[in-house]
């Protein structure tokens, strides 16, 4: 289906999300758009499947114009959007999910959708089992149940909103295939994102949006220089390329050290673990979804008490101490979800470092403050100290968080520390954490993607289904051969060379 | 045997207005939405049930009188809660007391007058049946009702597709809100019918079970049904099964006061909610996490059955619940 807007304007507050937006969106291509967080990207996408409705312009499909009421009427109309995080019902099964509210006619009876959900899913390649609970998925299966679902409610035109955030490097491969089938029988796909690798990878054209405008207007085909894009999408400034710094490997002393160490969480059980992760570098945990990082994260930040073995911070014995004596010894853990395990959320940057000052029972709001001026200042966060730290933006939240980490730290755990990040603010959060290393921390961070553990780590430690491979110097490690051992190839051999 | 056969009647009887408050909870709760009203409602209705069969001389009048007080308490809890985004615990606790006084204050004319009652109508041939005829089919309607509402809210629940969205909208509104449902127009519905079903219920005390009206007629059962739907996990059948077994643990109090007269009688009439908390405080126990890691130091062979065990007693709140909903 083809899709356009004209003069499409969209304003919140003072705030003009989308600026008088005219583009067209042809059938049968994949459509790249692209912009740093708060561009305008979401909310374009937001008013083409009826989640929003715009304050001036029009939206034209197949050159009719339509004004959409709500997210349903988008669906009648044929446009389907999959979320970042997929707005499906967890506690149901595929089948039920697929069956839910689903439009009158589509399917006749259980059975039918439930053929219909196989012979789809064998056509886009996409694995699935219609029996499975929702909650028990990975994100990226999720993703791939909420595309299938979409278009066998009918959607013509699948709007995809960062859908390669969350998801594993082989995850995003099979979306990229079937996104291409997709598009090949007609339909039109647009990829929002801000990660210029996969937008030239897949996409036809791209369209860039800066400030709620289309910079330069209308549609650019693809391919173009990468710098280029990136100039788009910021300006001059964010266009200088990130600095790897190869550090000459001395011989630190160990941060932590592990001895013998079997540790389980749920299913999933690390045996006899012996690692030690020296100071002054950035580690990074390569690994599909939920083969041992998060374990490993937790079991090192002291989350996770050890069945058997010892585990040694800075030389002292810690087994089984609880997380207070990890921090206590310098140890800081940054969790993936910000708002729900890291950082409280109605509470200001004021109010954080109020609850690090620990002693006595009177607040000194006057030193905190000062702490939060200093922080924001340091990190360049866009806030003021009394700014509830739901307010701010993903990329404010992660420095925010950073800031928090007291100087003295000693070891630094980061699960995806630039999650949902644009290009510019994940930069300047590996600035910091490179700062920190230079001081002599250990920053030891798990990545589904795999450009970042390249990129960043001085050495990786690789994740197999449980069991946890030895560092490997970065400069020993090309792209391909990383991806080969997260698949298991050559892991064995691998572990056995060290042994 | 023939005395265990009456026994077990007089709990499917006793548990009948129970069973039916506990399945329009639950039906609302699966919704999303936690109807605290439940106890001040089924007063309210019991003590108008009454009076408009009392007045009219017409039983089904009374309790389509007493399914419109639900309805309209739910209706209003509805409008704080749904529309204008009020807590919708704060706004349920105070229609509790609310209904709860207002039972009192216009209930006085009603107090203690005998009236009109549902008539005993033991279904024929079946009636003869031995066994089942005894437990199931020498009763009156409304116990015949309560026993069809369980399958039936299942089958709903879990059989239909309107059940498919009503357990959505407990789950994750915005999911449903996405696929084109209007979240407010059918959280409403189902409080609103969940209420209507909770005065019938109210309607079958006074009517029915305890005939009659009197100050706080219903003794605090719609809080143990309040608990009942929670620790009963959101399921008609194991909601039934806590409901049921409230009216045993009733009976065998009422027994326990005629075997042991010197206990006194305050601590018979409290005695079945404290062991019902009890029993469901040890049930949910059993079913927690703290449980499942107590089996994982079992020998193997014990660890699969139990945590199989642990599994199928597990019950989550629906995820939503409680919740205003928000467009995303």
């Amino acid at each position: 289906m083809h899709i356009a807007v004209e003069h499409l304007t969209k304003r919140f507050g003072a705030v003009c999300a989308n600026d008088r937006l005219t583009i067209s969106f042809a059938a049968g291509q994949i459509h790249g758009v692209l912009g740093e967080n708060g561009a305008g990207k979401s909310t374009l996408m937001k008013l083409l499947a009826g989640y929003l409705q715009p304050d001036e312009g029009r939206i034209l499909f197949d050159h009719a114009p339509r004004r959409l009421s709500g997210p349903g009427d988008a669906l009648a109309v044929g446009v389907g959007m999959v979320h970042q995080e997929p707005l499906d019902i967890p506690a149901f099964t595929a089948l039920e999910n697929l069956l839910c509210a689903a439009p009158p006619g589509v399917f006749r009876s259980r059975r039918a959708a439930q053929t219909a959900l196989q012979e789809l899913a064998e056509r886009l390649g996409f694995p699935v089992d219609p029996a499975a609970r929702l909650d028990q998925l990975t994100v990226g299966q999720r993703q791939q149940i909420e595309i299938m679902r979409l278009l066998l409610c009918g959607a013509r035109v699948l709007i995809l909103d960062e859908p390669t955030t969350g998801i594993t490097a082989a995850q995003a491969r099979s979306l990229f295939t079937a996104l291409r089938q997709i598009a090949a029988e007609g339909r039109t796909v647009l990829f929002v994102s801000h990660k210029l690798e996969e937008v030239a990878e897949l996409c036809h054209t791209v369209t860039v949006l800066r400030n709620g405008q289309v910079v330069p207007p209308g549609q650019l085909p693809m391919p173009q220089p990468q710098e280029y894009l990136l100039s788009l999408m910021f300006g001059e400034a964010g266009a200088e390329p990130p600095i790897y710094r190869p550090l000459p490997l001395i011989d630190a002393p160990p941060v932590w050290e592990l001895h013998r160490v079997t540790a389980r969480s749920g299913t999933l059980q690390l045996v006899d673990l012996n690692h030690r992760f020296a100071a002054g570098r950035i580690i990074g945990l390569a690994g599909l979804d939920g083969s041992g990082q998060q374990v490993l994260l937790r079991l090192l930040a002291g989350q996770l008490a050890p069945d058997r073995g010892r585990v040694l911070v800075n030389g002292r014995d810690l087994t089984g101490a609880g997380p207070i004596a990890f921090r206590q010894a310098g140890i800081e853990y940054l969790p993936a979800d910000r708002l729900r395990d890291g950082m409280i959320g109605a509470l200001s940057l004021t109010d954080h470092f109020a609850l690090l000052q620990g002693r006595g029972a009177l607040v000194d709001r006057r030193a905190a403050e000062e702490a939060a001026r200093q922080a924001i200042a340091e990190y360049q966060i866009k806030a003021t100290p009394i700014t509830p730290i739901a307010a701010l933006s993903g990329g404010n939240q992660q420095r925010a968080m950073l800031a928090l980490v007291p100087p003295d730290a000693r070891g630094i755990l980061a699960e995806q520390p630039t999650r949902g990040l644009d290009v510019a603010s994940a930069r300047a959060i590996w600035g910091r954490l490179q700062a920190r290393r230079d001081a002599g921390c250990c920053v030891i961070f798990a990545s589904p993607d795999l450009d970042e553990i390249m990129e960043y780590s001085d050495e990786v430690i690789v994740c197999f289904a449980g069991r946890i491979g030895p560092p490997i110097p970065r400069a020993l490690l090309s792209s391909a051969r990383l991806a080969e051992l997260i698949g298991g190839v050559g892991f064995d051999a691998l572990v056995e060379a060290v042994a | 045997m023939e005395q265990l056969l009456i026994d077990l009647a007089a709990v499917l009887a006793a548990a009948s207005p129970l069973v039916i408050a506990a399945m329009g909870e639950t039906l609302s709760e699966r919704a999303g939405v936690i109807n605290l009203s439940l106890d001040g409602t089924m007063l309210l209705s019991a003590m108008t049930g009454f009076a408009v069969a009392l007045i009219t001389g017409n039983l089904i009048l009374g309790f389509i009188a007493a399914a419109l007080v639900g309805a309209l308490v739910a209706a209003v809890l509805g409008l704080f809660s749904l529309t204008l985004g009020q807590s919708q615990t704060a706004v349920g606790f105070v229609l509790a007391l609310l209904c709860t006084d207002l039972s009192s204050f216009l209930g006085a004319p009603f107090a203690r007058v005998p009236g009109p009652s549902v008539p005993f109508t033991p279904i024929p041939v079946l009636s003869d049946l031995p066994v089942f005829g005894p437990l199931f089919f020498r009763h009156d309607p409304v116990i015949y009702a309560s026993l069809l509402i369980v399958p039936f809210t299942a089958f709903l629940l879990y059989g239909t597709r309107l059940g498919l969205i009503v357990r959505a909208l407990g789950e994750r509104p915005a999911a449903v809100y996405a696929r084109g449902v209007d979240v407010t127009r059918w959280r409403y519905a189902m409080l609103i019918a969940g209420g209507a079903l909770v005065g019938i219920a109210g309607a079958a005390f006074s009517l029915d079970l305890k005939q009659g009206w009197s100050y706080r007629h219903t003794f605090g059962s719609g809080w143990i049904v309040l608990a009942i739907v929670i620790f009963g996990g959101w399921r008609p059948w194991r909601v039934a099964l806590g409901c049921y077994l409230f009216a045993a643990l009733e009976l065998v109090a009422t027994r326990s006061q005629s075997a042991l007269p010197d206990i006194p009688t305050q601590i018979v009439q409290v005695a079945p909610f404290v062991l019902m908390i009890l029993v469901l405080a040890l049930v949910n126990l059993a079913a927690s996490p703290a449980a499942a890691r107590q089996v994982m130091r079992l020998p193997a062979f014990w660890q699969r059955p139990l945590l199989a065990a642990i599994n199928r007693l597990r019950a989550t709140a629906p995820a939503a619940l409680g919740q205003p909903f928000e467009r995303p």
